[in-house]
Order: C-alpha cells, then structure tokens, then sequence
C-alpha cells in the first residue's frame, strides 16, 4: 500500500505520454542548436587561419617590374655583349661607372687580381647594372588578372622586364640583411632566434621542471608555498612587455658585465653594453618559466598515485620514485607544455624590442655575448619600411618563421612520441 | 635482526618482546589531521601466517595494515601514535626510516599497478634499487615462479606488464613484491579486482607464500577470510567513526565460535 504510494508520487512529477515526447524533443534541440554553434566557431577559426595564411602567400610571390638603371646592351664591348665579356673588361667597366671611393673599398675586400670572373661580373650587374624592382603586383592579382597586370606595367614601365618572383628563395635564407629588399635576407635574423631559442631552452627547461618537481613532490601544503603557488599561475598572465622591461633592469643593465660577456673576457665595444642574444635568451626564458612550471606541475599531477605507491611500497626512496616513475611517465606531458612554451618564446618580439634587439644588423650572431636580430623583430622592421618592397619580404620573413617554428614543434613531437612510446613498451 | 635504521647505530628503547612475532600492535592509533581512523589496537601478529583482517566499510581496515609499513605517510596531513613492533623494533621510531620499513614489509594493492615497464624491469626493478647485485635473471624467474606466473609469461618478459591480464597484473604486483625478499607481504583487497577464477589463482598462490613469508590481508569477502587465513581480526567502528578491534583469533574459531556478538551479527551477514 505504502510503496505503491510512493511509486504514484514518483511518477506524476516526471512527464509521461506526450509530456514525455515535448521533453524529448526539447532536449534534442537544444542539443542540435549546441551543436551548430560549435561547429561554426571550428569553420570561423579556419576560415580566418586561411585568410591569414592567404594573406601571407599572396605577399610572397607575385609578378615584379624590375628596370634596369643602365641598359646591359650599353654596355658591350667590341659586339661582344656584357654576360660574354672577360674579367679585364668587366673591371674595365667598373672603373668606368664607380666612384673612386667604393672601388677602394672592393679592393680592399679582396683585390680584383684575386677575384673570379663571375664575382666581378656580379659585382657589374649589381652595381652598374642595378636591376630594380619598380613595381609588385600580389600572387593574386599576377595568377587571375595577368594581362591587366601586364597591360598596366607595358604602360607605367615600357623599359621594365616582367618577371614573376618568389620573394622568399634559398638566396634569402643564405643572405643577410640588407637596406636593399632585393638584396635583403634572413640568415642573420633566423641565426639570432636560433641561439635565443637555444639559450632560453637551456635556461627555461632544467628550472621549470626542477621547480614543478619540487612544488608537485616536495613541497608541503604551508602559505608560504600556496603564495608561490599562485604567483606561478598569475605569472604566467603577465603582459611579455613586462618580462622585457625586468630584462632590461637585471640583464642587461645589473647583469652586464655577465650579459655582455666582458667577465669572460670579451671586450668588443660593440657589444658591451648588454644588449646581447645571452640577455635575450634570458629573458625569454623568464617569460616562458611560468609556462612550463604549470604544464610540469600537470604532467606530473596526472601520474597516477597508484605508481608511486607501488614504488614506494618496494621500498623506494623518494628521489629513485620521482626519477623511476614519475618523471618517465610525466615527460611526454612536460615535453608537450615546452613545446608550446617555446613556440610562444620565438613569435616573441615586444620583450625583445626592449631588452634592445638590433633592428639593422648585417653581422652573423657569434656566441651568446652577440649583437643580435630575430624572425619576429626583423618581420616588424620591415612592415614599418615605406616601400612596397619590404612588405613583399616581410611576407616571406614570415613563411620562413613558420617553418621555422614547425621545424622546431615537429622535431619536439617527434622526440616526445619516442619517449612515450619507450616508456611504454 | 634486521637493521631498520640505514646503518646508523643508534640505541633503541628495551622493549618487551623478543622478536617472536612477526608484528606486535601496541595502542595503535592513526589520525587523519583531527579525525581518528584506527583506536587503541592491540594485537600480535604470528609468523609465516595468513592473518586476514576483516570488517565493515570504512572501519579503518586500510589503514591499519597501511600503519604495518608506514605508507600512511603518504597522505600528507596522517599521523600516527603507539607502537608497531618488527622484529621487537618499533617501526615509529624516531630514527627508523620508512624506506627500510617498507623493504622488509612490503605490499600489495587492491588494483594491480605494474609500472609501465616490461614484465621483467617490473620484478627486478625494486631489487636493482635496493642494491640487488646478484644474478637479475635467476631472481626474476625465481619470484615469477613464486607467484606461480612464470610458465604465462617466460616467452614475453620483455612486454609490457600492462599488456597483461588483471589476475596475471596482480601477481606480477606480487612477485615484484616478494622479489626484494620481504618479511612480510601486506595485501591490501588484493582480489577485489578480479573475476573469481582469478581470485581463486590468488587465494592458492597466498597459501604457497605463507610458507615462506607472513601475510596480512584484508578482504571485504568473507568466504575469502575464511579459506585462506589462519587468523582473523574483526575491526568495527565506534560513533565517532574511529576504527577498533573486536575480536581476534583463530580464523575457525571467528567463523564458528566468535566469542563476542557483533562478532557473530557481522559474519551471519546482519550488518556490514
């Protein structure tokens, strides 16, 4: 009697029949709606990746007008035209058309006796011939609107030849930077974001994961280390502009004769004041700490208690437990929070700008007490430059550093898939 | 004797026991921060033995055979007053250290956790950091046969221990416990895990062990209690949730003659 009260009472407060089939119904719709709005922010987040990276392609290659400032046919000698020409000639040539000043100067970088005949022939085209690229249409323009494009330039530029020019080329990569954007490349800039990142590695990695050990496995529940704690996690939040003026105060200015090199000895006045990859490196390595702090400290949370107990229970000492057990199997999670990290540390230009990166610099970094230029910052010097030109190279600065950045992720990938699979097997 | 103290000469208290027992329990009280887990327990338990300990959910079973080898101090915020006496040492001691502890009294769990190693680093692993120099091979196959595993696995040594079964996980869990030659073996529910067919496995392969080493089990499952072990304590909990013992004897005794009433209500099935 009394239960069959109960299952009554039970029943009327949940629908039933058609009350049912209207809850039912509800529900799935809600569910569908849900459902539409997180598959349009996945087709919104595309869309804009692809307009990005459309942007960023349709800068990089493109048609070009290139004029020379004098015509080569001028210059044949004899009706022998100019790329027949021998080496004595071609001096002859640059004698004829170069101040007295810079010639000086060619010779004293390597006299011409010395010189090939295709490195003087270079030096003609470069500096008598001086081709110029007068105008630049986008890929876009140069693959749909051909003949507009070329029907403008026989107009604007009838002595200019029409090429079709791939800014970014394995002459970029191999040349430094220069005030030219045809001559202009990236070695020293991808040079200078490698030895940064190489430092900032080296620095951010051993202590983030020292100290995520430590707060994960040593550290007891007490304030004082609930205050680091938390200072980790707000850390992490803190502007990277921010991080580049702490750079500045400790490395570069408080540090410097450790920053610049000079307590090792180095006294190249040029670099003396600091401003080196070595305080860069630092201070991209402070930015990402917290960062791999906080993805340490969640590898090595999600290694299950069950393991160090096991351990522990064998008569383990602490050490040989976080060695054994836990650190193997928090690596593949460690090693994913530095990926990411050190992803952010190279797009990084603001921290840098204010530790005092060089934004023109034609010298190859040497070592850690260099003058140095990054991707970042070499990308953002250009796009500021007036001519078109640059922006054109800024685009392919930033395909490089694309890659440059997959390369790096990639290779991380790969080592931690390794390594989970060892631990594993 | 055993040393427990890392090599470090120290003397230690005159105790009443000789060391004929393999544990003796004296007014053994465990806290979780203020809460009281385990309440003036008194006992001793016999060598080569299996002495189970049994008793409804959450009277502190757990925790009292976790007090056997100080892995209650894991949990940051447990601590624990009395005496737990190996050997005639007090394993409370100030100047014992915990590793030696767990060395000599080692344990199973209730869910088979193999380290993610092959089978044989499972096994060798805790005599390598114990400073095992002898030959691995003959140890690993000497536990593996011990925990009646070795003819299952001796083609596939080098797999994952993982890529076992749950049964066969759990006596790898065992063999790697006796392969750093405990006195003890404590083991916690170690079938509650597993279907019967390897729960019986189990319960066989402990009778073997008892022959060589002393084992304190605590089940759930009565009829468990009363096939394998020699002894049984019943643990209860007073209102305050504080864990005590009942009653303590022979396991036929318990089962067919229990001297105290809710010795019997509990395992004629009235509560628990």
């Amino acid at each position: 009697m009394a239960d069959q009260q109960v299952r009554t009472q039970g029943t009327a407060s949940l629908p039933q029949g058609e009350g049912f089939q209207e809850n039912f119904a509800a529900r799935h719709r809600a569910g569908r709606v849900w459902y539409v709005v997180f598959q349009a922010s996945t087709i919104i987040g595309i869309v804009v990746l692809t307009a990005l990276l459309y942007n960023i392609v349709n800068g990089a290659f493109g048609l070009a007008a290139i004029q020379n400032e004098v015509n080569p046919e001028t210059l044949a000698v004899e009706g022998v035209p100019l790329d027949k020409l021998d080496k004595q000639h071609l001096v002859d040539i640059l004698q004829q058309n170069l101040s007295k000043g810079l010639l000086r100067r060619f010779e004293s970088e390597q006299p011409f006796a010395e010189r090939t005949r295709e490195d003087v022939y270079d030096l003609v085209i470069e500096r008598v011939v001086e081709p110029q690229v007068v105008h630049t249409w986008s890929l876009y323009d140069s693959l749909f609107r051909r003949s507009a494009v070329l029907a403008a330039a026989a107009e604007d530029y009838p002595d200019a030849r029409i090429e079709f020019m791939s800014w970014i080329d394995p002459k970029f990569v191999t040349t430094p930077q220069s005030s030219d954007p045809e001559k202009a490349g990236v070695r020293t800039a991808i040079l200078g974001s490698l030895w940064t990142i190489a430092i900032t590695i080296v620095f951010a990695f051993p202590l983030g994961v020292g100290a995520a050990i430590y707060l994960e496995e040593y550290a007891t529940d007490h304030w004082v280390n609930r205050i680091i704690q938390t200072n980790i996690n707000n850390l992490a939040g803190v502007p990277s502009i921010i991080y580049g003026m702490l750079g500045l105060a400790i490395f570069v200015r408080a540090l410097e004769p450790l920053s610049s090199g000079t307590l090792f000895g180095l006294t190249d006045p040029t670099t003396a004041n600091g401003r080196t990859i070595f305080s860069a490196g630092l201070t991209l390595g402070l930015l990402i700490l917290p960062l791999i702090i906080i993805n340490g400290q969640e590898a090595i949370r999600a290694v299950p208690d069950s393991l160090r107990r096991a351990s522990y229970g064998l008569g383990a000492t602490k050490w040989q437990t976080v060695w054994h057990h836990v650190l193997p199997n928090a690596l593949p999670g460690i090693l994913t929070g530095t990926i990411l990290a050190v992803s952010r540390a190279i797009g990084e230009t603001a921290p840098l700008i204010v530790v005092g990166a060089s934004t023109f610099i034609t010298v190859d970094p040497s070592g850690p007490f260099s003058k140095f230029t990054t991707l970042p910052i070499q990308i953002y010097q250009w796009t500021a430059r007036p001519q078109d030109e640059f922006r054109n190279i800024a685009a392919g600065a930033i395909i490089v550093l694309l890659a440059l950045l997959l390369a790096l992720n990639a290779s991380a990938v790969l080592l931690r898939n390794r390594y989970s699979r060892r631990v594993r097997s | 004797m055993i040393s427990l103290t890392n090599g470090q000469k120290r003397p230690f208290a005159t105790l009443s026991s000789n060391g004929e027992y393999a544990i003796e329990v004296q007014e053994l009280r465990v806290h979780y921060g203020d809460f009281m887990a385990i309440k003036d327990v008194n006992f001793r338990i016999e060598r080569q033995k299996i002495t189970a300990i049994i008793g409804p959910s959450g009277c502190g079973k757990s925790t009292m055979l976790r007090a056997f080898n100080r892995m209650n101090e894991l949990v940051p915020t447990a601590w624990t007053e009395g005496e737990v006496l190996f050997q005639g040492q007090n394993i409370y001691a100030e100047w014992v250290d915990p590793v030696q502890v767990r060395r000599h009294i080692g344990m199973v769990f209730q869910k088979p956790n193999p380290f993610p190693k092959s089978i044989y680093e499972n096994v060798a692993w805790g005599a390598r950091i114990n400073g095992f120099q002898g030959d691995m091979d003959a140890l690993v196959e000497r536990s593996l046969r011990q925990a009646a595993l070795w003819d299952e696995v001796k083609d596939k040594l080098y797999q994952s221990g993982l890529s076992l079964s749950g049964g066969q996980q759990q006596r790898l869990c065992i063999a790697r416990a006796i392969a750093v030659e405990p006195e003890i073996v404590l083991m916690d529910e170690p079938a509650s895990a597993l279907d019967p067919i390897a729960t019986l496995k189990i319960e066989e392969l402990m009778r073997q062990l008892a022959q060589d080493y002393t084992i304190i089990v605590v089940t759930h499952n009565m009829q468990q209690a009363a096939r394998v072990s020699d002894r049984t304590a019943f643990l209860m909990m007073d209102e305050d949730r504080a864990g005590y013992l009942v009653e303590y004897g022979l396991t036929k005794e318990i089962f067919t003659n229990p001297q105290d009433k809710r010795t019997e209500d509990y395992i004629t099935g009235r509560f628990g």
